[in-house]
């Protein structure tokens, strides 16, 4: 293998990755923000006492999980304008990940709030709190707190699918890496990096959480 | 019938991928809980480097590099190692958990009746941590299955690229992709209601 490594063109487009990867940071908070709501909303909704509701949370949550991701990005950016529903290519992409991500944060928070002790909920009516004041107050902060480090697992897994992205063209750091690749023919330098600055990333990301896991710890 | 083809190669994908991924998988997970130091600290490395990148990087990676580097592998092919890849560094990591979760004392126990090492681990280590890899291991499955839609991107003409194809020639893009996102979300119940059902057996009363 002679193959003479040669990073110039990598650092002459650091601007371009930097961009790249701030994007999909981006498009990882917001998606992850909503994906939070919707995981939430649907949690309780398995949860719920009306069987209606237990069954649309729950097909939600199976067909979305059992579904690749590619598909739903390629059916949302190409397939939902046919029903006038026509989003840009960033909005879309952000819907797209917001609904997967709600899925699965769904599944995570259905199995913190089984895990809650029945004492929580029974003190906050003998307080005299209501029903959506028990679960905006206790609830769901305590559960949060529980279910953090198997969310952080999502947090860095739904950043990592950020790269899809590329997949209709949202310049994200993928993308970028792919145009670097094809224009200057240095293959192994441009992956190599792009990977790097993912695993960075992620590191960084899990680190972070990590911190804050620390920091709401119960004292004990 | 081109989706039936499609369909094909995406079994077969996602079933070569698995097995493979899993052989390696099951070796990293040893080297992992029994290596040296220095073979725990690349191991480690490996699962590390191959978690933290994306699966579509690592495909498009794999893809671009190795023809460079005179590797001449197919998209296919190349596709096939990448998620092999990337399903050992998931196998690699249950299987060390599972088998730190047993207990010290039964390795002990098995080597105060004479076991050997292999003995040790293939009588009384490892159906302890099958049934505790199993669940997770389904998980990784379908995660594969969903991922081999990523090597349609490369050009390998499975379920999702065989989709697009007839969507270019009909233009019925929302009835193909909902058919396609049906025929995957099958596959993979199909294997979750499996994994239960071997989970079911062989869990203890």
């Amino acid at each position: 293998m002679n193959y003479d490594f040669n990073f110039d063109v990598i650092w002459r487009n650091w601007e371009l990755l930097a961009q790249g990867l701030g994007l999909g940071l981006f498009l990882a908070i917001v998606s992850i923000a909503i994906g939070c709501l919707i995981g939430l909303l649907a949690a309780f909704g398995m949860l719920s006492r009306h069987k209606i509701l237990r069954w649309i949370a729950g097909g939600y949550v199976s067909a979305i999980r059992n579904t690749p991701i590619l598909v739903l990005i390629l059916f949302c950016y190409f397939a939902l304008p046919q029903l006038g529903i026509a989003l840009d290519k960033i909005s879309s992409f952000i819907f797209t990940l917001s609904i997967y991500a709600g899925a699965y944060l769904a599944e995570v928070f259905r199995s913190g709030l089984v895990a809650l002790p029945k004492g929580l909920r029974e003190a906050g009516l003998a307080i005299g709190l209501t029903e959506f004041k028990i679960k905006t107050y206790i609830i769901i902060p305590v559960m949060f707190r529980n279910v953090l480090p198997s969310l952080s697992n999502n947090f860095i897994s739904l950043f990592k699918d950020t790269s899809l992205a590329a997949a209709i063209a949202v310049p994200d750091l993928t993308f970028y890496a792919r145009k670097i690749n094809v224009e200057s023919f240095r293959v192994i330098e441009t992956w190599m990096v792009a990977s790097m600055i993912y695993v960075v990333a992620c590191y960084v990301i899990a680190w972070l959480l990590r911190r804050l896991e620390q920091r709401l710890a119960v004292p004990r | 019938m081109n989706l039936l083809d499609g369909l094909g190669d995406t079994i077969l994908i996602s079933v070569s991928s698995v097995v493979l991924g899993t052989i390696l998988g099951v070796f990293v997970g040893l080297a992992m809980t029994y290596g040296q130091r220095w073979l725990r600290f690349i191991v480690r490395l490996y699962i590390d480097f191959l978690r933290g990148t994306p699966v579509f990087v690592l495909i498009l990676a794999c893809f671009y590099i190795l023809s460079v580097v005179g590797v001449d592998l197919t998209a296919f092919q190349a596709g096939v190692l990448a998620l092999t890849l990337f399903c050992s560094s998931h196998v690699g990591e249950i299987v060390r958990g599972a088998l730190s979760a047993i207990a010290v004392g039964q390795t002990e126990a098995a080597k105060s009746i004479g076991l050997t090492f292999m003995q040790t681990f293939v009588y009384v280590l490892l159906p302890q941590a099958l049934r505790q890899i199993l669940p997770t291991w389904v998980n990784t499955a379908t995660e594969i299955v969903k991922a081999s839609t990523l090597l349609s991107i490369i050009g390998v003409v499975e379920l999702l690229l065989a989709t697009q194809q007839v969507i270019a020639r009909t233009y019925l893009s929302l009835e193909f992709y909902l058919f396609a996102g049906f025929v995957y979300f099958l596959l993979n119940f199909v294997i979750e209601q499996a994994g239960r059902a071997v989970e079911r057996r062989i869990s203890i009363p």
